[in-house]
């Protein structure tokens, strides 16, 4: 059987993808194999060509797998290969499981049933609050909450999840010493301390473009299924949930205004058939996850009703789910905008209705 | 032969009398002009023996040493031409001295000897009317702007030659009398009741000019930010006279008036392009001039696009915004120019200027939007009290019945102001903006009720303690626009709303 170091070695030569290492780490079984290996016993292998042959012979004496490990080690992650009991089971099911993982956290999380949630980076509020009730429902149902730890909707499911406790997932498109976006390092940080982080990508390896489909592979690969919140029409979230196709897991989709151009990607996958999901219940049900909470959402207005006096009523009456402008419930509401902005801030601190900028108001 | 004539010079927003001595003496003939005068001032030696052989007067061939004292002063400005010609032909004794003591003299010459229009007429002439003269010669164009000025003779003259005829009294020229009432102001801004929908906006204007509270408006473009802008000065309260005689002065020295006449009565508009430089700013230059910021004295300076102003433009207004004044140091000289003005800044969401609009999708990426609120400093921000939104062009159609003129909003913020004006009796201040934190204290008193509403806004709206003394201040204008002697909750729950540019930085943080 091959050797963990030969893998970890090979992961870090660029340009190799997973299927080739896994074939070449197949046939040489160990580091000292390959260092040995002539540039005719590596074009024995299907599909290397001169080029690539001379590129890895190139790159072969550079890396240094221990060299690596110590790195990782230093940046307090550890390294996983698809060799180790503890590379998660799901992953290894896909067509092209990364042959070294980096994680940072506890390991053991990966063991767990997940869910990917993914979604816009420019979500809009509603796309940000489902995220963040549906990572918080399933994270306190011991379900993994995987994402990406991008802006917007990526944030939110982690944020959600880690208010629930966790546990979480962050797959990065970079190496694991790198904290991309930069604003996201409390994120990391919360995340380190209930769930784990993981990429594919070797230390210091640089948040570039084309590693971002690779990482989604691995987002979907983790999960049973994965629940599109908000995607615009093209959208790097319809990737993953392409991925999830392939991959044979379930893909679930938010519904959101057909007004908003961020509903569009979620829309077309419920078109192909993607599940509509309303709530947590919709996914624990499709993917036979035993429903242990639950889960009622109480109607606002029966809570708040009896505190709420008659102009509160009134303007909460002419709001609705979707963003409503503040000049439109002026003319409506037939009050002065002192008053109604009055009754929108006790509204809002009553956490019936949320303001958006740009003078929107929605209820919540 | 010896001559004196009193004439003035600026010096920041002041002005003080200069003696002009001209000294004739037998030797080679020479033309020198002592007293720190700077080019404008020694060039005038050209025209000044130009315009006196051009008038038919004689130009003697004699050693000719002029000085400008105090000469500790520097001189600019090509005012000294006339004072000059005048001091010249006494020295040669073609015009009796004695007549040209009572009266100062300003005005440029041109070649032929007919009289200039020069800037800073109105500081002079009340220089002269504090001095006791019996009068000020003013060139023809500059006789309105002087007039304004009771007590002294304003006489205007033509040129050189009428200024000869006079003092020798060969010509009687009726000294200008103009009632201060006139009104020379630029015409109409507009009314608040064409602005269409936009009530909110209009209700936050209404709040800003009653405290006198700094804005930022936040709006896609083509929303009517500076439409609405330009109106802002019409729900002002009316100047003072005192008020408008320095505008006046201010305008007068910024070159702004020569050839028209009275006070100002309005209060400025002005809006720099965001390619103005520092000095066009805050004032300075190598004959230093009022900036932007001095201009807008008493009006509103409205900064569009507010993110494309460089950051050292923008911190250049901390100064002013602080202190309602702008400090200048330069070789020359320190100058100091009022510029107590109402900040009006406008912007777009972000560069494309759909970010968070439900409806259309935004096309720049986080960075670019970061970059572009970024450019937006801290302690600038935390100098602007309102922040509000401008609606959308489609919402516009959603328009109220009730539509209110600049008229009836002005009478409604002059009573607010009454209200802030006897409070603050002997504080020194005189509204609701320059509250410090100590008076924030004793005048924004809460009840329970309030300050359980205020923590709570804090905990659930996630607010930063910066926004705390500007929620109090601009919720102590709204009781005042309300006539309530305290901050009541209603109060308190619509400033809380005033503060929308903090929800995009919020928003920008995740």
């Amino acid at each position: 059987m091959e050797d963990s170091k030969l893998l970890i070695a090979l992961n870090m030569i660029p340009m190799l993808g997973s299927k080739r290492i896994i074939d070449i780490a197949s046939i040489f079984k160990d580091s000292s194999g390959f260092l040995k290996a002539t540039s005719e016993d590596l074009m024995q292998i299907p599909g290397i060509s001169n080029k690539l042959c001379e590129h890895i012979l190139k790159y072969r004496e550079r890396v240094d797998p221990y060299a690596e490990i110590v790195r990782a080690k230093k940046a307090g992650a550890i390294i996983v290969t698809v060799l180790d009991i503890d590379y998660p089971v799901l992953l290894s099911q896909i067509y092209d499981p990364p042959p070294v993982l980096y994680v940072l956290g506890d390991p053991a999380i990966l063991k767990y049933n997940a869910v990917a949630i993914v979604g816009t980076r420019k979500a809009s509020s509603y796309g940000k609050k489902v995220a963040e009730i549906f990572a918080k429902d399933l994270a306190s149902m011991e379900i993994n909450v995987v994402s990406g730890m991008a802006r917007g909707i990526d944030s939110y499911a982690h944020k959600g999840a880690i208010d629930a406790g966790g546990p979480t997932t962050a797959v990065l498109g970079c190496g694991i010493d790198i904290v991309y976006p930069p604003e996201n390092i409390n994120i990391m940080k919360n995340i380190v301390q209930c769930g784990c982080i993981i990429t594919s990508f070797p230390m210091g390896t640089r948040p570039l473009s084309n590693n971002f489909p690779a990482r989604n592979r691995i987002i979907s690969g983790l999960s049973l299924g994965t629940l599109v919140v908000e995607a615009a029409e093209k959208s790097g979230s319809l990737i993953t949930a392409d991925f999830a196709l392939e991959q044979g897991r379930e893909v679930f989709a938010i519904p959101g205004s057909i007004m908003s151009p961020y509903s569009r990607g979620a829309h077309r996958l419920i078109k192909q058939g993607a599940k509509l999901v309303e709530d947590v219940n919709d996914i624990l049900d499709e993917l036979h996850l035993k429903n242990t909470i639950i889960h009622k959402r109480a109607p606002t207005e029966n809570t708040f009703g009896a505190s709420l006096n008659d102009d509160e009523k009134t303007v909460l009456n002419l709001l609705d789910f979707h963003p409503v402008h503040i000049e439109q419930l002026l003319v409506q509401s037939e009050k002065t905008s002192g008053e109604i902005n009055s009754i929108i801030t006790r509204l809002e601190l009553k956490g019936l209705i949320s303001s958006l900028p740009g003078g929107y108001i929605m209820k919540i | 032969m010896l001559a004196l004539v009193k004439s003035c010079t600026i010096y920041g927003l002041e002005s003080f009398l200069v003696d002009v001595e001209v000294d004739i003496s037998s030797g080679l003939p020479a033309f020198d002009i002592v007293g720190l005068p700077d080019t404008a001032v020694k060039e005038s030696r050209e025209r000044v023996r130009a315009a006196i052989k051009n008038q038919n007067f004689n130009f003697p061939i004699k050693r000719i040493t002029l000085n400008l004292a105090p000469a500790d002063i520097k001189k600019e400005g090509p005012h000294f031409d006339l004072p000059i010609a005048l001091g010249i032909l006494s020295a040669t004794e073609q015009l009796p001295a004695e007549s040209l003591k009572q009266y100062a003299v300003v005005g440029e010459l041109s070649l032929d000897g007919r009289t200039k229009p020069v800037s800073g007429i109105l500081p002079m002439a009340i220089e002269v009317k504090e001095k006791n003269l019996k009068g000020i010669i003013v060139p023809e164009e500059n006789v309105e702007e002087a007039a304004v000025i009771q007590g002294i003779e304003v006489i205007g003259v033509n040129s050189l030659k009428e200024a000869v005829d006079f003092f020798k009294g060969d010509l009687n020229i009726k000294p200008v009398r103009l009632s201060n009432e006139k009104d020379f102001s630029p015409e109409s801004e507009g009314d608040f009741s064409e602005v269409k929908g936009q009530e909110n906006l209009k209700r936050c204007l209404e709040i800003a000019a009653a405290g006198q509270h700094n804005v930022i408006m936040v709006g896609p473009p083509g929303s009517g930010k500076t439409m609405v802008a330009r109106r802002i000065p019409t729900i002002l309260p009316s100047m003072t006279f005192e008020e408008s005689l320095e505008l006046t002065k201010i305008y007068s020295i910024a070159g702004f008036i020569a050839g028209r006449s009275g006070l100002i009565k309005k209060r400025p508009f002005r809006a720099p392009h965001h390619t103005i430089s520092a000095v066009g700013m805050v004032g300075g230059g190598r004959i230093p001039k009022p900036g932007e910021v001095t201009l807008a004295h008493y009006g509103v300076l409205f900064l569009d696009e507010l993110p494309e102003f460089p950051k050292e433009i923008l911190e250049l207004l901390r100064q002013p915004l602080e202190d309602e004044k702008i400090t200048i140091s330069r070789i020359s000289a320190t100058i100091t120019y009022p510029a107590k003005f109402m900040l009006v800044a406008a912007l777009n969401p972000c560069p494309c200027g759909f970010y968070q609009d439900p409806f259309h999708e935004c096309s720049c990426s986080p960075r670019q939007i970061h970059n572009y609120f970024s450019k937006i400093s801290g302690p600038l921000l935390d100098r602007i009290d309102i922040q509000t939104d401008v609606a959308p062009v489609k919402f516009s159609d959603f328009e109220s019945s009730s539509v209110t003129d600049s008229a009836t909003i002005k009478k409604r913020v002059e009573n607010a102001r009454c209200i802030q004006l006897e409070r603050y009796k002997g504080l020194n201040i005189y509204y609701n903006s320059q509250l410090t934190p100590g008076l924030i204290n004793k005048f924004c008193k809460l009840g329970r009720a309030e300050k359980l509403l205020l923590r709570d806004a804090f905990e659930r709206l996630k607010l930063s303690a910066r926004a705390y003394n500007r929620i109090l201040k601009v919720a102590r204008t709204i009781a005042d626009l309300e006539e309530s002697d305290n901050i009541k909750e209603i109060h308190l729950a619509e400033a809380l709303r005033y503060r929308n540019l903090d929800k995009y930085y919020n928003n920008l943080k995740m």
